[in-house]
């Protein structure tokens, strides 16, 4: 995989992570390109796209677009199935996740990231794994902040089961 | 604001992220931030030392303010002093900058890997980890430099924790990737390959991938894994939903990890021992059948986690190409997924089919899914999943199915989405090509296609229409009346133009006969588009009326006045006013043998890659199109569209279609030798050469101009060459210059093709070009009578001191000269230095027992070297004034002897070799040039003017040079064409 992004409706980037060295200008400009293509589609079109020489696999779910980059010959449903695995693990950290979730407590979801994917690749599937490596580092932590209010954006989970 | 949640954990950010959120605008957001930032500026500067948690929350914050957007040129120091942290929140946010923000100060790095190495060394897993992912998330080169020895120790360590070493292996693999040179290559690999034997499913996951990267560069070095990577596969496929535990992912058992090792599998031929073959294709075989169980959850992840298995295998089955049964069922699932309501799994179904249809064991079951894909493409509401059909039905045409599918897609061309449309169109124009049984289809849809996308054409495509149609006589007629057509649409493509100019030019000649379609007919349908075309289209067009004066003479007086109208022969463009006036002057100076062979139909193209070909495989990346290309084992078809020699089997049975395609063992269709000349003259359109213009008909000048070369001594052409002087009878040998000799020269002086002289017995034709200094000269003698000549001896005297101005070498012709027969010398001219006197042609032979002898002026005089200068008004005027020496200045003011019109005028000022300079004169009736004469010694800059006096139909000609000798010879020279 050579990149994920996180963008809303509106075309807000709320997470980048990239696993090719890009200069930031030219991170923008793929994203600012990107954001517009798959905002373009519509519903029911297929979550696959070719972009440059690169696939595009991309997934909305509730106000969230979940995008990522793959190579030529890599599988597509599996990476849609990245995707959900990655909002699966925010969903239980979070317990029902939503977009604010990500706006505040962005680094929680970077370091959830880093747990499950890393150079691109996928390191560790197991849920449980991966939330037991986020929660020992929890409990190195004095407070944890929590939203508790959610504004009626309802949570990713409308999508998730 | 949402509420925050009890204790002041990093409030501060909370409540920042929140003031952002409700920044009304952006310049709101901008001030906010702003403000942010200058607060923690001061916070760094300040005198007291900040707290951990104080730092990380700044940190924290610079972060979201860069991840919005923003830069961020401070903070980093604080960031790196965050690494050495005790506290692992502090730490972690402190990789976190690091990671996201990574910054090639060097000093700045020393410090990061400094804290890198401490937290690796920690022995503390959690920390090793940040510090693993935070070389893993930056992958720079120094980083390599720093750590990729020691990662394998880590990675293959037996004391190293499991999530450890989940992290080094993908860690390795970042800094493999970016720099394999630092990663040393040694022991630790046979210990990684058994890590895909590990218990730990994550850690076999992340090394498979590690793996997998380092098979690609030495597959030599790694063939072991290939067993191992068997059986765990294996194991993974005949295991129930549930035995993996946490892997197992909505009753599929570990999908990452089979997905990654049937990709490994695909770095490899299939495995030598049968052992291992055998159970992987057990393997493939549970698969294959467990995709048609029914499903074991009505969820998409269940589907697609299977289904993604399903696809990587049929990857694997394809990449081996070798197991005929596997290929077929491959296929068939395939065959099901085309109609699954899942846009997903049609959209992969079409792509992964794609490959399947080069496979000779797949090709026929893939073709019998042609009718489903037809209605993807016409049925699909999403763009992309119509590009994978249109993709499919080109990779399975073939010629059972090629007018099907060509119809199929001409007909979605149709409605097709903008994106796409020119890529459908090379493949039409390929697939038309490439199966074409009769070649009238193939006109007929190469037309459909201008009509139906004209602006979708590119050039590659309507050139290749006109090789085919030039190579193949049996087509010709056929393109002719077709192209005549569908020209007489009230609107159609400028392409459609071109296409029919060309086609006309070549070929209509062979529709003349029908009163429908008489020269005339097609002249004027053809005009009546011109107007509306683009400058090169309509240069094309003016190629085509020279070559209808060609092929119809009865056209010759329409067309003639069509190019002498102003509006070409003063066309702003310079092309078409060349053309113009090149052609009008052709038209009326050639004889129609001359005019014949320059304007002959163009011989048969050489065969090469096809330009449409290479255009898709541009396009779509070189796996693209070598589908079609290399895929198809096709034995019986050679195809025109690569320079394939004919197979052997085409040539010894000559079935319809190979007979068709043997290209190259077709007779060639203008079998008549042209004369090499002709040959030069004709440039090929479609050489690769960056000459992308589209002009159609160089103009002779320039074709010519290309051949030439100096005459070098050492060339071939100089050792044929007859040593001039010696063979050279001496002046006294050959008789005075005909008494017509200098009034036949002056004809040449303004240009430089024509005929020479003729009498009852003989007729001599010149063909010449110059370049700077240097010239070639054909001169073709055309016997006219029925008898041969004999002794035919034509050579090049340079009376007096000639010899050391102009150098000319001859080659020596036949002998004899057959009775309507014509034969062609070559000469090659060097100017040394000015001269007065143009070289002398002596011509001996004996014509029916009588010797004849025949003495002319060759037609080479000064202004043949001249090269023309552009120049500014400005310019001229000061160098005007530096030639104001009286000797320098020539002027003869004389009577005009033809009618006094500026644009014949124009033309012969160019024709004598000067530029002419527009806006140079005050009184626009007037004409001013400049030129410099190139020759070996010396150039002479000149300057001319020219005034016209239409009332007294008198000119005053003025010359300066810096050689008095030259002024006053090219003031006679000129003075004589007015």
């Amino acid at each position: 995989m050579q990149f994920m992004l996180l963008f809303s409706r509106q075309g807000k980037l709320r997470l980048q992570k990239w696993y090719v060295p890009l200069s930031d200008k030219e991170k923008k400009k793929i994203t600012r390109e990107l954001v517009q293509t798959v905002l373009a589609r519509k519903p029911k079109m297929c979550s696959f796209l070719e972009w440059r020489d690169l696939k595009i696999v991309y997934k909305r779910y509730a106000s969230l677009y979940f995008c990522c980059a793959i190579e030529d010959q890599d599988n597509e449903l599996i990476t849609l199935e990245i995707i959900h695995r990655y909002v699966e693990l925010l969903d239980k950290y979070f317990g029902s996740v939503c977009e604010l979730d990500i706006i505040f407590n962005f680094e929680k979801a970077y370091f959830i990231l880093d747990e499950f994917l890393l150079g691109g690749e996928v390191q560790e599937t197991s849920k449980k794994n991966v939330l037991k490596a986020i929660e020992q580092a929890d409990l190195l932590q004095e407070n944890r902040i929590r939203i508790t209010a959610r504004v009626s954006m309802g949570g990713l989970r409308k999508n998730l089961y | 604001m949402p509420a925050v949640s009890k204790g002041d954990g990093m409030r501060g950010l909370a409540v920042f992220i929140s003031d952002i959120r409700n920044c009304k605008s952006k310049e709101a957001e901008i001030k906010r931030i702003n403000k942010e930032l200058a607060n923690i500026r001061s916070k760094f500067k300040g005198d007291k030392a900040l707290d951990g948690y104080s730092k990380k929350k700044y940190v924290c914050k610079l972060l979201f303010i860069f991840l919005l957007g923003h830069d961020i040129d401070f903070g980093h120091m604080e960031a790196v002093n965050l690494l050495s942290s005790n506290k692992y929140t502090e730490k972690q946010i402190g990789y976190l900058f690091i990671s996201v923000l990574v910054n090639s100060n060097s000093e700045l790095i020393r410090l990061i890997n400094n804290a890198i190495k401490n937290d690796l060394a920690s022995r503390n897993p959690t920390f090793m980890c940040l510090a693993l992912h935070c070389i893993a998330n930056v992958g720079s080169r120094e980083m390599g430099e720093a750590f990729a020895a020691d990662i394998p120790r880590i990675l293959v360590a037996g004391d190293s924790m499991d999530s450890v070493k989940q992290s080094a292996a993908l860690c390795l693999l970042r800094l493999y990737k970016a720099s394999p040179d630092l990663v040393p290559m040694g022991e630790w690999t046979a210990r990684v390959v058994h890590l895909l034997n590990d218990q730990h499913m994550g850690v076999v996951t992340a090394a498979v991938s590690l793996i997998t990267c380092l098979c690609k560069k030495n597959p030599d070095d790694f063939k072991t894994c290939i067993s191992l990577a068997v059986s765990r596969l294996s194991r993974i496929v005949s295991s129930a939903s549930t035995d993996l535990q946490d892997y197992t992912y909505y009753f599929v058992p570990a999908p990452w990890l089979s997905v990654k090792l049937l990709r490994l599998l695909q770095c490899y031929p299939p495995p030598e021992d049968a052992a291992v073959k055998g159970r992987l294709v057990e393997s493939l075989e549970t698969v294959l059948n467990k995709a048609q169980e029914p499903p074991k959850s009505k969820k998409v992840q269940h589907s697609n986690a299977k289904n993604a298995i399903l696809f990587e295998t049929i990857s694997l089955i394809i990449h081996y190409d070798s197991e005929p049964n596997l290929l077929v069922r491959a296929c068939n699932q395939l065959g099901q997924f085309l109609q699954h309501r899942e846009t997903n799994l049609r959209y992969l179904a079409l792509e992964s089919m794609c490959t399947l249809a080069s496979s000779e064991f797949s090709h026929e079951a893939v073709k019998t899914h042609i009718d489903t894909v037809i209605n993807a493409l016409k049925t699909e509401r999403d763009v992309s999943v119509r590009q994978r059909a249109a993709d499919l039905l080109y990779a399975m045409c073939d010629r059972s199915n090629a007018k099907q599918i060509v119809s199929e897609m001409l007909r979605y061309l149709e409605t097709a989405d903008y994106a796409i449309r020119e890529e459908i169109v090379l493949k039409v124009a390929i697939l038309a090509e490439k199966y074409a049984v009769d070649y009238s289809w193939y006109v007929d849809t190469i037309l459909n296609l201008i009509r139906i996308a004209g602006d979708y054409v590119s050039e590659e495509v309507w050139y290749r229409v006109l090789q085919i149609v030039t190579n193949r006589d049996d087509v010709q007629g056929y393109a002719a009346k077709t192209v005549f057509e569908a020209l007489q649409a009230p609107a159609c493509h400028e392409n459609m133009v071109k296409v029919g100019g060309y086609i006309l030019g070549e070929f209509g000649n062979l529709i003349a006969g029908d009163p429908r379609s008489s020269p005339p007919v097609q002249f004027s349908l053809l005009h009546s588009k011109f107007h509306l075309c683009s400058v090169a289209t309509r240069a094309l067009l003016l190629s085509t009326y020279i070559k209808f004066i060609n092929l119809f003479p009865e056209t010759k007086a329409t067309i003639q006045g069509v190019l002498r109208a102003g509006s070409q022969l003063r066309n702003a463009d310079v092309e078409l006013q060349q053309r113009a006036v090149e052609y009008l002057t052709l038209s009326s100076v050639a004889s129609t043998d001359v005019l014949a062979t320059v304007l002959e139909e163009m011989p048969p193209f050489p065969e090469r890659e096809s330009s449409i070909l290479a255009k898709l495989k541009r396009k779509k990346g070189p796996g693209a199109a070598s589908a079609l290309d290399d895929g198809r084992r096709d034995a019986s078809s050679s195809d025109i569209n690569g320079a394939v020699e004919p197979t052997p089997s085409t040539v010894s049975t000559p079935s319809p279609s190979a007979d068709l395609l043997g290209l190259r063992a077709a007779p060639p269709p203008a079998a008549a030798p042209a004369p090499a000349s002709a040959g030069n003259l004709l440039v090929d359109v479609f050489s690769d050469g960056p000459a992308a213009q589209p002009s159609l008909g160089p103009t002779p000048e320039e074709a010519f101009l290309s051949e030439l070369e100096p005459p070098a001594p050492e060339s071939p052409m100089a050792l044929l060459a007859d040593p001039a002087p010696a063979a050279d009878p001496g002046p006294e040998d050959i008789g005075p210059p005909v008494p017509e000799a200098d009034e036949l020269l002056n004809k040449f002086v303004c240009k430089n093709n024509g005929v020479l002289f003729e009498n009852q017995l003989l007729q001599i034709g010149v063909k010449s070009e110059f370049r700077q200094n240097l010239g070639r000269m054909y001169l073709f003698y055309g016997n006219k009578t029925s008898v041969q000549f004999q002794n035919f001896l034509p050579t090049v005297v340079h009376p007096g001191d000639l010899q050391t101005q102009l150098a000319v070498q001859t080659k020596r012709v036949a002998a004899q000269v057959d009775g309507g027969a014509q034969v062609q010398q070559v000469l090659n001219i060097e100017c040394l230095r000015d001269f007065l006197t143009p070289p002398l042609l002596s011509v001996r032979f004996r014509y029916g027992g009588a010797p004849q002898s025949l003495t002319l002026k060759l037609p080479v005089t000064i202004n043949k070297f001249f090269q023309p200068t552009e120049m500014a008004a400005q310019d001229f005027f000061q160098r005007w004034k530096q030639l104001s020496l009286p000797l320098q200045e020539a002027q003869k003011i004389f009577k005009a002897n033809h009618p006094m019109d500026a644009e014949v005028t124009k033309a012969k000022l160019l024709g004598f070799g000067s530029a002419l300079l527009d806006n140079v004169d005050p009184n626009p009736e007037n004409f001013v040039g400049a030129g410099i004469i190139q020759t070996k010694a010396l150039q002479v800059g000149c300057l001319l003017r020219l005034e016209p006096n239409a009332q007294a139909q008198m000119y005053r000609l003025t010359l300066r040079t810096s050689k008095e000798s030259v002024s006053r010879h090219l003031c006679e020279l000129l003075a004589q064409q007015f």
